[in-house]
């Protein structure tokens, strides 16, 4: 226990930077342009994976360049694809919040993922069956643990406060934010550079997802697959990328003059205890995490100018959060604008939290909400204000993040604009 | 057709800049892979076992241990390959 003595009341803690690989760009604000601009990221996958294995789906958004094109080859030799992409945008968000020199000491990273190194793990299953014991490589293990990329961004950037993996399904990045969070305010850091990564599009789980009735089928034109909140949405899109965000002390950020692109107010965190994979149709877990990241910020629903929502693109999901935002604002909706970034970047899994924390903080430091594409036929169960066709302007006030994974894992971020 | 010690230093070199992105011409045959050039032993195994590969030779564990110096390398492979 540290023998500090805690201060009356805790740090507020900011964001100074941004980095990301995704499907829409190489970098975060490169991704969060495209957003803005409505691209989309789906792709035809490449390989003859569809054919050979039977699998329903054959497209995914994946990212636009590998980590591979940034990383030396002997560094990306020992790391999963998941920890090569969580390394480049490490890297790249402590260089885009200044290169700020901290104590080792009270730096820390948070990274989360949903799967893990699936790839090195099934890789290594294929030498031994094909090769033998001999042939299995000797970093197999730590390259296919899930706390992998955390360690391997630890060691990047030299980070000895903490490191941690946050795994919760498709909740894990957002998670990784709360938690970082939580650190700075805990004061067992200064600077933490948290965030997910996931690179997952493989046979096997587009076989699994698609096996649950969870992806959508649209393989005739997959850029309009992932469509959040629209009457023909079937399925989410899976895809690839890892974003990580710089959260600093808010004193600590101010005594270097950094940049500041918004305010990490609050978080909520619950469990639906319902059902291992289907969401909460009413949306009282998920609605229970957005007021606790409300009242944990000092906010009311009344100062939300902007969501960027879980909206996956499944039938039930995108309906029950819909409950949640109405039952946790109630009238204080009218005047959101929310957005489906997923209708752009697909699914990212362990990753979607982060990286859509990412444009909510982008969202509210350019005061403009991204537009959800696809968007062709409201639900009319969606009595949302959903931003569509072009980006939205916004005014000062907060914004929400929501995450839900497999496991019943509810997720809820409050960000004020700086 | 066996290699020579030159072909083998070479093909160790290559080996040793896959995994570590160090320079081949650093590979010099004096050099201890520990002290001089900084390879950790998961490195270390995994030169090793890729070395077999390519040299279709078998380095088994007790004799890897013993394997300090580049040099050492070379003239496990060269005697093993004959």
């Amino acid at each position: 226990m540290s023998s500090a003595p805690h201060p009356a009341s805790p740090p507020r803690v900011v964001v100074t930077g941004v980095g990301a690989m995704t499907p829409v760009g190489a970098t975060a604000h490169e991704s969060f342009e495209a957003v803005l601009a409505g691209r989309s990221g789906v792709v035809t996958i490449e390989e003859d994976w569809k054919e050979t294995y039977g699998l329903s789906v054959g497209f995914a958004a994946r990212t636009t360049a590998p980590p591979t094109d940034v990383l030396p080859r002997h560094e990306a030799k020992r790391l999963d694809p998941s920890g090569q992409l969580a390394v480049v945008a490490a890297r790249a968000a402590m260089a885009d919040a200044g290169a700020p020199e901290v104590d080792p000491e009270r730096l820390a990273v948070v990274c989360a993922t949903g799967i893990g190194g699936l790839w090195t793990t099934l890789d290594a299953w294929d030498v031994l069956r094909t090769r033998g014991a001999r042939r299995v490589l000797p970093m197999t293990v730590p390259m296919l643990m899930p706390n992998s990329a955390a360690g391997a961004v630890s060691l990047a950037l030299g980070a000895r406060a903490g490191a941690h993996s946050t795994v919760s399904a498709c909740a894990s990045g957002a998670e990784a934010v709360a938690y970082a969070w939580s650190m700075i305010r805990a004061g067992r850091a200064d600077v933490v550079v948290a965030g997910g990564t996931e690179a997952c599009v493989h046979p096997l789980t587009l076989a699994s997802f698609g096996a649950m009735r969870a992806l959508s089928t649209r393989g005739d034109d997959p850029a309009a697959a992932s469509r959040p909140w629209d009457t023909g949405r079937d399925g989410f899109v899976m895809g690839d990328g890892a974003g990580l965000m710089v959260l600093e002390s808010a004193e600590h950020a101010a005594a270097r003059g950094a940049r500041v692109y918004a305010e990490v107010a609050g978080a909520g965190l619950s469990a639906d205890a319902y059902d291992i994979a289907a969401p909460e149709p009413t949306g009282a877990g998920a609605s229970r995490a957005v007021r606790e990241a409300l009242t944990t910020g000092g906010l009311s629903p009344a100062d939300v100018v902007h969501v960027n929502a879980h909206a996956t693109s499944t039938p039930v999901g995108d309906v029950a959060e819909v409950k949640a935002l109405r039952a946790a604002l109630g009238d204080d909706l009218e005047h959101v604008a929310v957005s489906g970034t997923k209708s752009m970047t697909g699914h990212l899994l362990g990753a979607a939290g982060a990286v859509e924390s990412i444009f909510t903080v982008l969202a509210l430091d350019r005061r403009l909400a991204p537009p959800t594409i696809n968007l062709d036929d409201l639900d009319p169960e969606v009595d949302l204000d959903v931003v569509h066709g072009a980006p939205r302007e916004l005014p000062d006030g907060a914004a929400l993040n929501n995450s839900f994974g497999f496991g019943g894992h509810n997720v809820a971020l409050a960000f004020v604009s700086a | 057709m066996a290699l020579s010690e030159n072909e083998i230093l070479a093909g160790v070199a290559e080996l040793v800049n896959e995994e570590t992105g160090l320079p081949t011409e650093s590979v010099e045959m004096d050099k201890s892979f520990t002290d001089d050039l900084d390879i950790d032993s998961l490195s270390m195994t995994s030169i090793v076992v890729q070395a077999e590969d390519k040299f279709s030779v078998t380095i088994p564990d007790e004799d890897t241990k013993n394997l300090k110096t580049v040099r050492d390398v070379v003239t496990y492979i060269l005697n093993a390959q004959s």
